[in-house]
């Protein structure tokens, strides 16, 4: 009944997505890993924050014609001071409050999205926003021909530089949280009363913490939006930062690198799930990836909970 | 009975100043002066029926959340998904052994009871055992909210079911008009919700699940069976939601995988606003937080009567985190 092809392995189609999806989801995840892995504090808003820096650069190019790099960083900062915004005051609650409250926030801004139709056109989606982003693909494809370098697909250059900003990023918030600013964030995790008898300002540490979070989350949403080509608020569904927090416990509490690769296997997994064809229709076939997803983080949560690189004695999973 | 009294009289009487009670009590009348004013007393009455029957779904389906909240501290974000379960069961009940409506509500409602104490000897408590933290515990709750809506969506699909309940015939009263279906859900919401508060209250075992929650160290040493009790709560908490279920998706007519789903933040402001673990609070949050989204609905799009009650759910978060009933005691914990 159930009939399966491998003729995806060789496919560069295949691979092009799962590395265009690595990337989205491993760049949105890191902030999630700086958050959780490393401070200790539950982010439930990171598609907000997305939502914020996607649609800030998106309104910023379509409807006032900016130029969009210029744009992105403006989105970026948004993200940011969103993040700031809303972790003054709800960073002081308790975790499991601070986890309710960053996911209303989520849910806030994806309601907002979807009534603000003057600016993102709601539903319908938001297109138009690629232009800059199409002429620095096409030279970069090119580029890539006149060197005599293959591309299948007009995606690769995407994935290209999604996968390359995304091991860039890794790398920087890795070196990050090993100067004694990660030290202090590791501290307030371990104990914040400790951290904070020593003097730190743990709330600003954390603010900090949220910031370049919801800004990471605000570069994912930049890759998303490209692969895209239209905005809709849906796509910021708080499902996303699920998502997240499935990779970050697969790869580890603590660990960068584990993002990456767990971010890698988690989507290759659901891609190729598609290609298992089931005697379903698309609604059910489409589940099934959802309860591997759900059964995937509570068999790890359960039986797992440092994750495949994770070190048991650096990180339990506790509170 | 108003649910104003029932609140006032269900209200813990060791609560001792108006202070938060009063300010809502305020924030209430100004709100409803202000709407008097703007939209005139036909739109305002009916949008307060309206808010006072999605209300009733929001306390129904908030009380087992809380209860579960107050005995195990647990943050249970599938409980939207229990709601969706017992909807689906009452829609299994009615087509496939053809029970009256009235059966399949108590068949939904009994069905997720047995599955929610499923959960608790096969996931919660062994995960207890092993000293799992809150972290950890949401997580699962997480991945079990995408397990039971996705397998709900495997086993059922996407399309629209119904429990073939009636959801055109409407009384009028004046100008305001209430489904009859809707008055039916509210009526069963409220004879539950009334059942819960004398059991809590009069009975032995409602005391001891109120002990529970209060000290758990002090009420096992006092001899209250702690397993006993906790399994009781979710067999409570579990009928409370199928039923919650049932009736939600009766009145509005339409029964999706997504049910519960969309509406669980809405039962996680409802009993963070009454105090979470607090079961009387509940009542009061579902129908203050039913009231904020309808009466949103007179002066901004309607579409966004989520989002204002979500704002509402945090700013009591930030201002008052033990919610208007809930004593500072509850929310160090």
């Amino acid at each position: 009944m159930v009939a399966t092809t491998f003729a995806w392995v060789s496919s560069p189609d295949f691979w092009i997505n799962v590395a265009i999806l690595t990337a989205t989801y491993g760049i949105f995840a890191l902030g999630i890993q700086l958050n959780k892995g490393t401070t200790g504090i539950t982010n439930l808003a990171q598609a907000g924050f997305m939502a914020i820096g996607a649609y800030t650069f998106a309104i910023l190019v379509v409807r006032e014609g900016w130029n969009s790099w210029v744009a992105m960083l403006v989105g970026v900062g948004a993200a940011m001071v969103a993040a700031v915004l809303v972790g003054l005051p709800s960073l002081r609650l308790r975790a499991d409050y601070f986890a309710i409250t960053t996911l209303a926030f989520a849910e806030i801004v994806r309601y907002l999205a979807d009534n603000s139709r003057d600016l993102t056109n709601g539903s319908q989606g938001l297109a138009g926003y690629n232009n800059d982003w199409f002429k620095l693909s096409l030279s970069m494809e090119r580029r890539l021909d006149d060197a005599g370098i293959p591309t299948p697909g007009f995606l690769v250059p995407l994935a290209l530089v999604s996968v390359a900003l995304l091991l860039v990023l890794t790398l920087l918030v890795g070196a990050l949280v090993r100067t004694p600013w990660g030290r202090v964030l590791r501290a307030i995790r371990e104990d914040e009363d400790a951290a904070r008898a020593l003097g730190k300002n743990t709330l600003v540490y954390k603010l900090q913490s949220l910031a370049l979070s919801a800004a990471l989350a605000a570069v994912a949403g930049y890759v998303l939006a490209f692969n895209l080509t239209l905005l809709t608020p849906e796509q910021f569904d708080p499902v996303f930062t699920i998502f997240a927090y499935v990779i970050v416990i697969l790869g580890g509490l603590g660990s960068y690198v584990g993002v990456v690769i767990s971010s890698f296997v988690l989507m290759t997994l659901l891609e190729a799930t598609r290609f298992v064809e089931l005697p379903l229709p698309a609604d059910r076939v489409a589940a099934v990836r959802f309860v591997i997803v759900g059964a995937v983080l509570m068999l790890l949560v359960a039986f797992r909970p440092q994750g495949i690189l994770g070190k048991r004695q650096e990180m339990v999973l506790g509170e | 009975m108003t649910s104003a009294d029932a609140v006032s009289a269900l209200a813990n009487p060791r609560f001792p100043r108006v202070g938060p009670l009063g300010v809502v009590a305020v924030a209430l009348a100004v709100s409803a002066f202000y709407l008097l004013v703007r939209v005139g007393p036909t739109a305002l009455a009916q949008a307060t029926v309206n808010g006072l029957v999605t209300g009733s779904y929001f306390a129904l389906g908030a009380a087992g959340l809380t209860l579960v909240y107050g005995v195990l501290k647990l943050l249970n974000f599938a409980w939207g998904e229990y709601l969706t379960l017992g909807a689906y069961l009452a829609v299994l009940g009615r087509t496939a052994f053809d029970l009256p409506l009235g059966v399949a509500l108590i068949f939904g409602a009994v069905a997720t009871a047995v599955f929610a104490l499923l959960l608790e000897l096969s996931m919660w408590r062994p995960m207890r055992r092993k000293g799992a933290g809150m972290f950890q515990l949401l997580l699962m709750s997480l991945g079990l909210a995408f397990v039971m809506r996705y397998v709900i969506q495997l086993v059922a699909g996407t399309e629209v079911r119904q429990v073939g309940s009636n959801v055109t015939s409407t009384i009028r009263v004046g100008d305001i008009y209430i489904g009859r279906t809707q008055l039916w859900a509210v009526l069963v919401a409220f004879a539950a919700l009334v059942t819960l508060a004398v059991l809590l209250r009069r009975t032995r075992l409602g005391k001891q699940i109120r002990a529970l929650s209060d000290n758990p160290e002090l009420a096992e040493t006092t001899g209250v069976n702690t397993d006993r009790i906790v399994l009781v709560t979710w067999i409570l908490a579990g009928a409370l939601a199928g039923l919650a279920g049932v009736v939600y998706g009766a009145s509005v007519g339409v029964i999706t995988p997504t049910l519960g789903f969309g509406i669980v933040l809405s039962l996680f402001a409802a009993a963070i606003l009454g105090g979470l673990g607090n079961a009387y609070g509940a009542l009061a949050g579902g129908i203050l937080i039913g009231l904020v989204q309808e009466w949103s609905t007179l002066v901004i799009a309607a579409n966004l009567k989520i989002a204002v009650s979500f704002v509402v759910m945090i700013l009591v978060l930030i201002l008052r985190p033990q919610g208007i009933f809930g004593q500072a005691r509850t929310a160090e914990r």
